[in-house]
């Protein structure tokens, strides 16, 4: 398409709470079927939202934590973490759920989502984009 | 009106989606589907099966584009298509079909 632009989404912020974690996420799954070039950002307590074994059972919310795993089926398999993020929040790689896509160019190969990037690529990332939500 | 299943009361909202999620049953299905006329069959029951299998998973109801991938992926392309989905409900498959499971609207679905 001719006139695919450079969508990126920044999730700042832990995922209940507020509502901007879940708002963000719906936005994407609107825009995904606009069929752009979509990419997400988790940093500062954004990273949260990835984690693994959440349970929201406590406070009435539903665990949306599982939708970041239908996006390949969206076409949507660019999730950059920030790596200063997560080790000054004490997280390391392993606390983040497995998130996979399947690679249609090559022979639908399950391939990894999440790609850990430096705080100076992030801002590399975000400067090459025509397009970026933050939330 | 609420659905009447068996003279239980179920709420839904103005489209017919059911409000509380929690109180899908296969009766309450048969209930749905009737008033969308659509006469269930065991072809209805596997799409509407897998709906509630992909949000079990995914918490999500999933757009057309995907639903269909999905099926195909899963029950192979002879399902996985507009024409036998469409032919099965007619008023779209996603809409129709989670109306019936009792899921929610598919996101970006208007």
């Amino acid at each position: 398409m001719a006139d695919t632009k450079k969508f990126l989404y920044v999730n700042r912020k832990a995922p209940y709470g507020t509502i901007y974690a879940l708002e963000s996420l719906e936005v994407v799954l609107i825009g995904a079927a606009f069929e752009q070039d979509v990419s997400l950002a988790f940093l500062d307590d954004g990273v949260f939202q990835l984690t693994k074994g959440q349970k929201t059972d406590g406070i009435g919310m539903k665990n949306f934590s599982a939708t970041f795993r239908a996006l390949g089926d969206y076409d949507v398999n660019k999730f950059y973490v920030e790596k200063e993020s997560l080790e000054e929040r004490g997280l390391t790689e392993a606390d983040l759920q497995e998130i996979t896509y399947e690679d249609e160019n090559d022979d639908w190969a399950e391939k990894p989502s999440i790609r850990f990037v430096t705080r100076a690529e992030m801002a590399d990332i975000m400067s090459e984009q025509d397009v970026v939500l933050s939330f | 009106m609420p659905y009447d299943v068996n003279g239980t009361a179920v709420e839904h909202d103005e489209e017919g989606y059911i409000t509380n999620l929690s109180e899908w049953t296969k009766d309450l299905a048969g209930v749905i589907a009737k008033a969308e006329n659509i006469d269930m069959n065991e072809e209805h029951w596997e799409v509407v099966n897998f709906l509630r299998d992909y949000y079990d998973e995914y918490q999500i109801a999933p757009a057309v584009r995907v639903l269909i991938k999905a099926v195909s992926k899963s029950m192979g392309p002879e399902k996985g298509n507009n024409k036998y989905m469409y032919e099965l409900f007619p008023y779209g498959p996603a809409k129709q079909a989670c109306k019936i499971a009792g899921l929610p609207k598919p996101t970006g679905c208007v």
